[in-house]
């Protein structure tokens, strides 16, 4: 393994700029969120939530049972006929309140969210919190034009939403869950992650701020066996779940026979493709943006990098350089561009594969930077050499690994970026639009960036082909995906 | 403390985000004033074409920003207008329920920003190797003759799907009850409306209208006046400079408002057509 | 640094002196993710001794200029003073790089900068609008150089350029190299009369391979001058020359850097595209009037923890 040239030395350092999490107002111990309230576990348990870039504890949380879980789907089957029943006008004015609160809340809740999670304050406070208010918003603007959405016919709430989230955008998943859902007139119970339940709590608050009804949400912060009981509850209308394809497969099969519509938005292993007559400085740019945005834990992120050999030696030297340039460190500093790997568990999967890498034969090269002694940390890395059978360039990673691979042609670069199970996204980067839009059309992606990376918005629908999931999120598909036409 | 003398509104005109007199110096004398200034008669401005070149000038002026911003920035901004409106309900010139209903039609329409793109516009599955996309952009500039009744949510129920769609107005408010929508003035300027966005006039409807209608720098005109031969002369005028007229029916309740809120936005708005060739 | 050679899409530029009516082909520049890029860098945080170690870097790298019908010795040899010492009050703020006037009294400032470190540069070709034959350009050069200027800074043929001839405008260039003798050359590419982010990239390379010493954005007297994109797409335009070529080529922005955050941002570019090695006026400089005088307040309120009263400090 190759390291990082060693640096020239620093002639102006930016000094530490921590984010002050004085003002934030967390509890010691936060309960269960049904029907309004935070309410003791029945049959759960307690369990602390750690700060991943300290391994020191943040708060403590409830994970729930398979009876609490049971009580959050009854409390959420109680009030759904009621919420329903409201004027579109009115939902609207609840949802148009929580994305308001979540505006004047926002500091807070990205100081949390890097703290529970691990990404860097910059993101949080400039892309998760901003988006998720934003996912209010607009579809607080749906509710009472559902029948815009539906070709002019009307439409019905599927009833009770069960909603799955991950780690990785803990308040963003939570938002592009619930908005959609309670703007069509259904309500939800939704289980966060098991290592990132805050932000989803302080949600909890803001909803009793904006004086929800009881019951429209709860929310049950828990393990895989939480999530597993969920999913097998009776009563429940709708799934959705956003996580890893293993276990999206999972819920798949635990939902067969029972005829219950399913959103799922899995794992991916997109593929970032570079031409030679791209804008090569921001094509740079966008690999480092669809790799190392958020350490790589990102179901979208460019991991395979495609180059054209013409420009590969340019482009690889160019993002090497690129990459010494990260800042890696403490979460809660401004500075920061690259956090804490979110847990231990996903450290050793990173750890697992980069060693896979290297022993198939792989160059690996990784920025040499100074990591702090406690947390979970993974420098940047890239593999070159890299060949498709590598596991590194079939699996997804979930780090801030990227391999890269040439191709000579487009049409070697469309069947190489489509030999994949998985299809969440692609990158293209040409200057030649004609063609951006032709391999657009060609590859099996859900999302297609082109000359960009990363993109998200409350109005563009997100979601991927193949293993990596099925139905879409944000725009008109994220609505269709919580009514039924009416009867 | 009750003999303490209170202290009178003046009202005035609202052109470019200021609060101006009529440049020609005329007022009329009509009934009732609102809030804790109540008078038997008040003054208001007697506007003249000059103001209306004044206020059209401001509009265009404040129409590339205002049709540049994304729409979730203007739908966020209407949202703010429904803010303010509701927090002045007490002190606008017009009945609390009235006002609660354009408070609700503004919140409909701050929905309307970023959905009419997906409603109104898409991908044209054309017969040739080419990616097509129409998108509905604003129309520009647009004059709206307020009604007489029920003069503010009448006049918000027109203004809301303007903004909305990401035009400019210039508005000639009712001349029997113009207090209600001079008090709008007031509330669009702590509401975060960029300056020039809304322009309102008071004055005579007879003078103030056809020069509006007539002026070739506005790409189009709402007329709820309810009056057919002033409706036919704004006709005669607009076609002058082929200006895009709407004849708008009486809104009398925040139903009447949004039973066919697409038929308000698609008349202020213009649907570009757009081909690139897919193929390299 | 790593070497790449042989960057496909870019061109050969050395080449172009001598290639008379061939239709250009313009490098590929992405604005939108230039600006993305740019602004993220605005985004960094410098506090507490970072920020006042950037302000004093920045106040190195001032040319402090006057260019105005009105400048006559008197206020120039003021200018002069407040260039060596620019906060007698606080004696760590060190000089500036230069001072740069028009020809006609780039003498007085030699004279009385001589001695003090602070270098005289002038301006020459018919700035700032460029508009005249290549012998008046010439001699305009000569004089300045005869009169004790040690730096110039000409301006391209933007005339040349928009009728697409970049034969004549790298001849140009070469052409005043020449007169500099041991005066170190500037190339204004006065980019708000370019049209775009990918001729503004395109001109810079053209300037670089007819031999400026630096690469400056504007004259000062145009729209816009050294926005945040502008600076960064010539940064990346002299990282590639530099590896392709093996010179080192300055950068001076000019135009629009009113404010120390602006200045500090400019910084943040330049060390995060080509490195803490072009923290010096040796490779980077800004080109300022009013500048000057928010860079000593801030530093002010680094030393003091109070906002500064303007009035504190002398224009010149």
């Amino acid at each position: 393994m190759a390291t990082q040239e060693q640096r020239t030395s620093i002639v102006w350092d930016y000094a530490p700029a921590p984010e002050s999490p004085d003002h934030v107002r967390l509890r010691d111990s936060y309960g269960l969120f049904i029907d309004g309230e935070f309410q003791e576990p029945v049959d759960g348990t307690r369990v602390p939530t750690i700060n991943p870039a300290t391994e020191e504890p943040v708060a403590e949380v409830a994970f729930a049972g398979a009876e609490d879980v049971r009580r959050a789907v009854q409390a959420a089957r109680a009030a759904q006929a009621g919420w329903a029943a409201l004027s579109g006008l009115e939902r609207g004015k609840y949802l148009f309140r929580i994305a308001r609160l979540m505006q004047e809340r926002a500091r807070e809740l990205a100081i949390v969210e890097s703290m529970d999670g691990g990404k860097p304050i910059r993101e949080s406070r400039d892309v998760d919190v901003p988006l998720a208010a934003a996912h209010f918003f607009h579809y607080a603007g749906w509710t009472d034009k559902l029948s815009y959405a539906m070709g002019g016919r009307s439409v019905e709430p599927l009833g009770v939403a069960g909603q799955i989230v991950p780690w990785n955008f803990p308040l963003l998943m939570a938002a592009w869950k619930l908005a959609p859902a309670l703007a069509a007139g259904n309500t939800a119970v939704l289980k966060p992650a098991e290592t990132t339940p805050l932000t989803a709590l302080l949600l909890a608050e803001i909803l009793q701020e904006a004086e929800l009804p009881p019951g429209v949400v709860q929310i049950v912060p828990g393990d895989g066996a939480t999530g597993a009981a969920l999913v097998r509850e009776p009563d429940i209308d709708k799934v959705a779940f956003t996580g890893s394809t293993g276990v999206g497969k999972d819920i798949q099969s635990a939902l067969a026979g029972r005829g219950i519509p399913l959103t799922l938005e899995l794992g991916g292993k997109s593929a970032n493709i570079v031409f030679e007559d791209a804008a090569l400085d921001q094509a740079v740019e966008g690999i480092v943006n669809g790799i190392f945005f958020n350490q790589g834990h990102v179901c979208c992120a460019g991991s395979r990098l495609l180059i054209q050999e013409s420009v590969a030696d340019t482009v690889i030297g160019k993002l090497w350089e690129r990459m010494g340039r990260l800042r890696v460190g403490d979460p809660l500093d401004k500075n920061t561009d690259v956090g804490a790997i979110n847990s231990r568990e996903q450290l050793d999967r990173i750890e697992a594969l980069v060693a896979s890498g290297e022993e198939e034969g792989a160059v690996r090269r990784t920025v040499a930077c100074e990591l702090p002694s406690r947390g979970f940390w993974f420098a940047p890395t890239l593999f070159t050499d890299v060949a498709p059978a590598h596991r590194i360039a079939a699996e997804e990673i979930f780090g801030p690994v990227v391999s890269v691979l040439t191709f000579r042609t487009q049409a070697e670069a469309i069947e190489k970026a489509n030999s994949t199970p998985y299809g969440l996204a692609a990158g293209i980067w040409t200057d030649k639009g004609s063609k951006a839009f032709e391999v657009a059309a060609a590859l099996q992606a859900g999302v297609i960036w082109q000359n960009t990376y990363n993109k998200f918005d409350p109005s563009a629908a997100f979601g991927g082909y193949k293993e990596s999931g099925f139905g879409r999120e944000g725009g008109l598909a994220g609505l269709r995906a919580y009514v039924r036409i009416a009867r | 403390m009750t003999d303490r003398l209170p202290i009178r509104k003046t009202y005035k005109l609202f052109i470019g985000g200021a609060f101006v007199r009529s440049e020609s110096g005329r007022y009329d004398r009509i009934e009732g004033g609102s809030g804790a200034a109540a008078a038997a008669a008040v003054n208001i401005p007697r506007g003249s074409r000059k103001d209306v070149r004044d206020a059209v000038a401001a509009a265009r002026k404040s129409s590339t920003d205002w049709a540049e911003r994304t729409a979730y920035n203007r739908g966020q901004i209407l949202y703010r207008f429904a803010e303010a409106l509701e927090s002045r309900r007490a002190d606008i010139g017009a009945p609390a329920d009235e006002v609660g209903e354009a408070v609700d039609v503004l919140v409909h329409y701050a929905g309307w920003t970023d959905k009419l793109q997906p409603v109104l516009g898409g991908i044209n599955p054309v017969a040739a190797p080419y990616l097509s996309f129409s998108v509905p952009e604003p129309t520009g500039v647009v004059g709206l003759v307020a009604p007489d009744s029920p003069p503010l949510l009448g006049l918000v129920a027109e203004l809301a799907p303007a903004l909305a769609a990401g035009n400019t107005v210039v508005v000639v408010l009712s001349e029997k009850l113009p207090l209600s929508g001079l008090d709008l003035g007031e509330v669009l300027g702590i509401a975060d409306v960029p300056a020039g966005v809304v322009n309102l006039l008071s004055g005579r409807r007879a003078e103030l209208a056809p020069v509006l209608a007539g002026h070739h720098a506005l790409n189009a005109i709402v007329d709820a006046s309810a009056d057919a031969a002033l409706g036919a002369e704004i006709d005669k005028l607009a076609a002058e400079s082929v200006t895009r007229v709407r004849h708008a029916a009486p809104t009398r309740s925040y139903s009447d408002a949004t039973a066919d809120p697409l038929s308000r936005l698609e008349a202020l708005t213009e649907l570009k057509t757009a081909w690139h060739p897919v193929g390299a | 640094m790593t070497v790449a050679r042989g960057i496909a899409g870019d061109y050969v530029y050395a080449a172009l002196r001598h290639t008379h009516g061939v239709i250009r082909r313009l490098p590929h520049v992405d604005r939108v993710g230039i600006e993305e890029r740019a602004a993220t860098l605005g985004k960094r945080s410098i506090k507490t001794s970072a920020k006042e170690q950037g302000i004093r870097l920045a106040v190195s790298m001032v040319d402090l200029t006057t260019l105005e019908g009105s400048d006559t010795p008197g206020k120039v040899r003021h200018l002069c003073a407040k260039a060596v010492c620019p906060a007698p009050t606080m004696p760590e703020i060190p000089s500036v790089a230069a001072v740069c006037v028009y020809p006609s009294l780039v003498g007085v400032a030699r004279e009385a900068l001589d001695g003090t470190g602070v270098r005289a540069a002038s301006v020459a070709t018919a700035f700032p609008s460029g508009q005249a034959s290549l012998d008046v350009k010439l001699r305009d050069t000569e004089e300045a150089v005869a009169a004790g200027a040690e730096e110039i800074d000409m301006v391209i043929s933007r005339e040349a350029f928009l009728a697409g001839d970049d034969a004549r405008v790298m001849e140009e260039i070469v052409r005043v190299k020449d007169v500099c003798g041991d005066a170190h050359l500037k190339v204004i590419l006065e980019t708000a009369e370019l049209g775009s982010y990918d001729h503004v990239r395109h001109a810079s390379m053209l300037a670089m391979e007819a031999g400026a010493d630096f690469i400056k954005t504007s004259t000062g007297k145009a729209s816009s001058g050294a926005t945040p994109g502008v600076t960064l797409v010539m940064l990346e335009a002299i990282r590639d020359y530099v590896d392709r070529s093996g010179r080192v080529v300055g950068m001076k922005a000019a135009g629009g850097v009113s404010n120390s955050k602006a200045a500090l941002h400019r910084l943040v570019l330049v060390k995060e595209t080509l490195g803490d090695e072009w923290l010096t006026p040796e490779r980077f400089r800004i080109g300022a009037s009013s500048l000057l005088n928010d860079l000593l307040m801030q530093y002010q309120k680094t030393q003091t923890g109070r906002y500064a009263r303007p009035e504190d400090f002398s224009k010149e």
